[in-house]
């Protein structure tokens, strides 16, 4: 990540979406993941509020990073992500407490998302501001698709809905397993299963050109 | 709260074991589980730092709640944490040092398992006693164990195995932990 510096801003920001998507390639921060996403909706406030929190301290982060000493530089980053969570957790609160209760703890245990302390310690720190929100901001997002697609297809085979809305037929047999703690393992193991499938072809494929 | 102490243990350990159905602790959980012994030593590692901060949450938060400022139990708690993790480093580096190599950079790491920060938020939540938050500690702390010294049983037994090569790496290990999970559904009901 260090080469990063002599990158276009696009690529900063698109990385995140797909190529380092921190869920399925660089497999970041699997506790919220995992815990939170047996629905779609709970995917998407787990993944909205996380990237807001990785905004935001990126941002401050990569202000001071040239006031942080070097020796307390992971307690000054988990203050500052700290912080925001507080705030990210009462803001959640005021907006929806359903949503609030839903989540439960695993709010405040965005604070302990490897993503985050990850992105400021290998980018943040060491990037300007601009490049920072643009690195952050495509880490979120590409966050917040995974946790959506994870909690989509859990949703969809655990209780036939999506979003809550019914989308399979009455006659579906929901796969209580699926949003079981257990279905959130199988979920993800299947998308990485396919990202390696993907990733594999895709190599096969070169090979065959190049020979 | 009038839970027995040894429900407690027994939910914290078996039931909800906090690696299998919270989802907390799974980075070490993915990335330590390569083999029996340094599992088993993380392990004890993790135990040791849930008990000590538990202890510490249980006095922050008898403190917070004294001066009326919840909203900084976060911050305290993982300031607290991050402390403890820095001690046990330090007794460890000291007393066996090739430990200290093995875990490596999950030593530091442990700082960010959800499964300490975790623990402390639930016991303030459940509104457990002194004592209730020592064995919930030593609960989730044992149960983690277990968790981890199985998962690296049977990754020990994977490496060896004829696997096709898309699944190799964590896809298989995720499929195994599910599998893992729905064993300890098993555990439903027990001690209560």
């Amino acid at each position: 990540m260090n080469e990063a510096n002599n990158k276009l801003d696009t690529n900063t920001f698109i990385k995140g979406l797909w190529k380092e998507n921190p869920v399925f390639v660089q497999v970041l921060g699997m506790c919220p993941v995992l815990a939170v996403t047996n629905s779609a909706t709970n995917g998407m406030a787990m993944g909205l509020a996380t990237a807001f929190v990785l905004i935001m301290s990126s941002t401050l982060v990569s202000l001071l990073r040239n006031f942080i000493p070097k020796q307390v530089r992971i307690a000054t980053f988990i203050l500052i992500i700290a912080t925001f969570v507080t705030v990210a957790e009462y803001l959640i609160q005021a907006i929806s407490i359903d949503i609030h209760k839903a989540l439960g703890a695993f709010i405040s245990l965005i604070v302990v998302n490897c993503l985050i302390l990850g992105r400021a310690e290998a980018f943040a720190s060491k990037n300007s501001v601009g490049k920072s929100i643009l690195d952050a901001t495509g880490m979120g997002v590409g966050f917040t698709f995974a946790l959506l697609c994870l909690g989509g297809v859990r949703e969809i085979l655990g209780t036939g809905t999506f979003f809550g809305i019914q989308i399979l037929g009455a006659s579906f047999e929901p796969w209580i397993l699926m949003i079981l703690p257990g279905g959130g393992f199988f979920t993800l193991g299947a998308w990485l299963l396919l990202f390696n499938y993907m990733k594999e072809r895709k190599a096969a494929k070169m090979q065959e050109a190049t020979a | 709260m009038n839970e027995s102490l040894s429900f407690i243990f027994i939910n914290a350990c078996l039931v909800n074991n906090f690696v299998l159905a919270y989802f907390l602790g799974i980075c070490p959980f993915l990335g330590v589980s390569g083999n029996i012994g340094t599992a088993s030593r993380m392990g004890g590692a993790v135990m040791f730092v849930m008990l000590v901060s538990s202890m510490c949450a249980y006095g922050i938060h008898l403190m917070l709640v004294a001066i009326d400022a919840p909203y900084l139990q976060l911050i305290s708690y993982i300031v607290v944490i991050a402390s403890t993790v820095q001690l046990v480093e330090m007794i460890i580096k000291k007393f066996s040092p090739a430990l200290f190599r093995a875990l490596g950079i999950f030593l530091p790491l442990i700082t960010t398992n959800c499964a300490i920060l975790g623990l402390a938020l639930f016991q303030t939540n459940k509104g457990y006693d002194f004592i209730q938050s020592l064995i919930y500690a030593l609960g989730a702390g044992a149960g983690f164990t277990i968790a981890l010294v199985i998962m690296a049983g049977i990754r020990e037994d994977l490496d060896i195995a004829d696997t096709p090569k898309v699944v190799r790496g964590t896809a298989i290990v995720l499929m195994v932990a599910g599998m893992l999970s729905l064993t300890f559904m098993g555990f439903a009901g027990l001690g209560g």
